[in-house]
């Protein structure tokens, strides 16, 4: 469909917004809403159009579109926990005259957190395997998911042990044998 | 007929329980007529403004089940202002009043005030449900009184509305005697819940089929409560995370197991994909299921969901689905009869995970589709002759492109063809919305083909006053027309004013009709009324009749002007 200047087209054009308002600002050039366009010098008339005129954002047209408030509402919520909400969980490391806090949400899974502890603790984590837990290591990281009971970090999916975690405890290795053989 | 008594007569008309069939027996004859309206028990107003409480109240003595609604479903889109009207109150002060011995009462958009929910539940002795869908105006105090107050309570159904939560313990206002629920949905409400009296509340209702939870009831309720409710037919689940390596997970997966009866699930208001596999025992039974508020739940853990309900009638679901998803619902819902796919982000980059593919696929898996409402980014018209063909027996067909001028991507045409052979084809149509981009075209196959069509909502398209005519001369059972954006202006709006008393109402915003033309409709038709909304109170200022008019909704009625517009609305 091309816009045709020739005839008087203002009367019956649609608009975006309000009667009365600024045709410039919110005018729908149906150019522009052409992405493949084979013609050249429509391509340009179109980046022109979106130059002089101010492209109308979905947001500014109001109830666009048509979802219940209620729902609007709930998806807002549910996007606003999600990006701001933080999981701070504190830390303890034996031994460690005070106790840390960080926010499991920060990280991508466990080699992202395990770097974080030992830079934040100074020690090493050592290797993990199912077997045998982190036989060797002199520390090993644990956690107390939502039962209360004292879980190897490391033996669930990263999801799951971040919504389980409540908090970390390092506990040095001798301790934690038997952890690793369960 | 003159032969037999009333009694008999009256035992015959319990029988015909549809309001529309009810109607007609009343329109037989005089005698008919009073039969009818005592023993009329349950009555529909799909407009609160067309007819008064007290006229309702004489005609029907016997009433004990009452359905309203208020506003205008635009109101639904924030695009009429929320003191506009549909006040509760006058209705249930006038049915306390009077001798009505009010049991239900179901409202949909509609004001209710705290006041008005603590005269219900102390005006009516035997007062059994309570049904309230998309209202606003009452806070969890007015529910307190429902709770205290209705002995003989059996529903209490709060479906997506604006409540203010104060969190108090209206839990706890259920009485101990209070043993008679058969359904109770709380899950609208976003406060804490006292646990522990729902708990108790649930043990002592042994005839309780549908719970649905908010999301402050977390898992290990959910199992407690399920433990002491196994014969539930309809569950919402509030919130749903939880470590699946927990003892209360696997306390959970048997109760769940225990409950062979749930045949619809919704909610996931909160939940944890991983935790998905407790449900799979009951997937096989389900015929409905809600998880269009579970924007956690996506990708493979949905899909494999989905694979275990092989039953399914009705699915609502987030377009995070994808068009992968909707393959796999199209190979294993065999049965499924309606669809909603929901934007899950609505005002994002545009990138609504759904397009034509989608509706495609499941118009060729699932034969027996009538019902579909489909927020996507695109789609083509070869798409939609497509689902025309596979689905004839469409009787609700609603379409929203997220870009509401869209035109077809591939051939850069407007919508008119495709949604032309979906009226053409689905001869059941009742209900329609149209989006994307539309030329007078459309309304005209609108007008020719849509023969049963009731209900039609219209957005950014047409081009002149030819497609709004189409319309009305060619649909002779609308209802309910609801415009907006669109190119119409006096000359269709003045065409044919008589056609508006055979339809409830008719909504225009953002068009090209002037005050003149309302007036003009308004002093023909003394039955309607013509209603100007002008928030910007341009009006005032301006009484110009060729002033365009910002929104227009006229209805018919009974009863003439209502009192009680606020100050921005003027009705000619």
């Amino acid at each position: 469909m091309v816009l045709e200047k020739d005839l008087n087209l203002d009367a019956t054009e649609l608009r975006l917004g309000l009667p009365g308002s600024s045709e410039e600002s919110l005018r729908i050039s149906n150019k522009r809403a052409l992405p493949d366009m084979n013609d050249d010098s429509g391509v340009a008339a179109a980046k022109k159009c979106d130059q002089e005129t101010a492209p109308p954002t979905k947001a500014q047209v109001v109830g666009w579109p048509p979802i219940r408030s209620y729902r609007k509402n709930s998806l807002q919520t549910k996007k606003t926990e999600a990006e701001t909400g933080g999981m701070y969980v504190k830390v303890s490391m034996d031994g460690a005259p005070y106790l840390r806090k960080i926010d499991l949400k920060v990280y991508k899974g466990y080699p992202e957190l395990f770097k974080a502890l030992e830079d934040m603790f100074k020690f090493k984590v050592g290797k993990y395997s199912e077997r045998e837990g982190y036989n060797g290591s002199e520390f090993v990281p644990t956690y107390e998911d939502k039962d209360g009971d004292w879980m190897l970090v490391g033996d669930v999916p990263w999801e799951m042990f971040i919504n389980a975690c409540k908090r970390l405890r390092i506990v040095r290795g001798s301790e934690a044998r038997g952890l690793g053989c369960v | 007929m003159n032969y037999f008594p009333d009694e008999v007569l009256e035992h015959v008309f319990d029988f015909i329980t549809s309001h529309k069939d009810r109607n007609s027996v009343s329109l037989v004859c005089k005698s008919w007529y009073k039969i009818e309206r005592y023993s009329r028990r349950r009555v529909f107003i799909g407009n609160c403004y067309s007819i008064s409480p007290e006229r309702l109240i004489a005609r029907f003595p016997g009433l004990k089940s009452l359905t309203l609604k208020g506003k205008p479903h635009f109101a639904d889109f924030n695009l009429v202002p929320h003191d506009w009207g549909g006040f509760v109150y006058p209705w249930i002060k006038a049915l306390a009043k009077s001798r009505i011995g009010l049991e239900e009462l179901r409202l949909k958009r509609m004001v209710v005030s705290d006041e008005s929910l603590e005269l219900l539940s102390k005006s009516f002795v035997n007062f059994k449900s309570l049904v309230l869908v998309s209202c606003e105006g009452f806070t969890t105090d007015g529910l307190a009184a429902i709770a205290a107050n209705c002995r003989f309570l059996r529903e209490l159904d709060l479906q997506e509305n604006e409540v203010d939560d104060h969190r108090g313990h209206w839990f706890s206002c259920f009485p101990e005697s209070c043993t008679s629920l058969i359904s109770l949905n709380f899950a609208c409400l976003r406060g804490e819940v006292n646990l522990g009296a729902l708990e108790r509340l649930v043990s002592r209702s042994p005839n309780l089929k549908s719970l649905r939870l908010n999301r402050a009831v977390p898992l290990d309720t959910l199992q407690k409560l399920l433990m002491r409710a196994p014969q539930l037919v309809d569950l919402g689940i509030g919130s749903y995370v939880h470590d699946p390596f927990s003892e209360v997970y696997n306390k959970l997966k048997i109760a769940i197991q225990r409950c062979k009866s749930i045949r619809s699930l919704s909610g996931f208001l909160e939940v944890a994909p991983h935790c998905m596999s407790a449900i799979y025992p009951i997937c096989g039974n389900l015929t409905f299921l809600n998880l269009s508020y579970a924007p956690g739940l996506h990708g493979n853990k949905l899909m494999k969901l989905i694979q275990h309900c092989r039953r399914l009638q009705r699915l609502w679901i987030l377009d995070c689905i994808g068009d992968k998803g909707l393959g796999v619902v199209a190979l294993t819902c065999k049965e499924l009869q309606e669809l909603r796919v929901f934007p899950s982000d609505p005002f994002g980059a545009g990138n609504a995970a759904v397009t034509e593919e989608g509706l495609v696929l499941v118009s060729a898996g699932c034969p027996k589709l009538n019902s579909l409402l489909y927020f996507c980014q695109q789609m083509t018209n070869a798409a939609l002759i497509t689902v025309a063909k596979n689905c004839p027996n469409f009787i609700r067909f609603r379409l929203c492109i997220l870009d509401p001028i869209k035109p077809d991507p591939v051939t850069n045409q407007p919508l008119d063809e495709g949604f032309g052979a979906i009226v053409q084809s689905c001869k059941g149509l009742k209900r329609l919305s149209l989006s994307g981009l539309l030329t007078d075209q459309v309304f005209l196959y609108i007008g020719m083909y849509a023969e049963q069509l009731e209900m039609l909502s219209i957005a950014f398209a047409a081009d002149s006053d030819k497609g709004m005519l189409y319309v009305l001369n060619g649909c002779k059972k609308l209802r309910k027309l609801e415009i907006r954006d669109c190119p119409f202006g006096d000359a269709a709006l003045l065409e044919d004013v008589g056609k508006y008393e055979t339809m409830r109402s008719l909504w225009m915003s953002s068009c090209e009709v002037t005050l003149g033309g309302c007036k003009s409709v308004a002093e023909k038709m003394p039955s309607l009324n013509v209603e100007i909304i002008d928030e910007c109170e341009q009006m005032e200022f301006n009484l110009d009749d060729k002033q365009k008019v910002d929104k227009m909704y006229l209805y018919r009625t009974l009863v003439g002007h209502r009192k009680d517009a606020p100050e921005y609305v003027s009705i000619l």
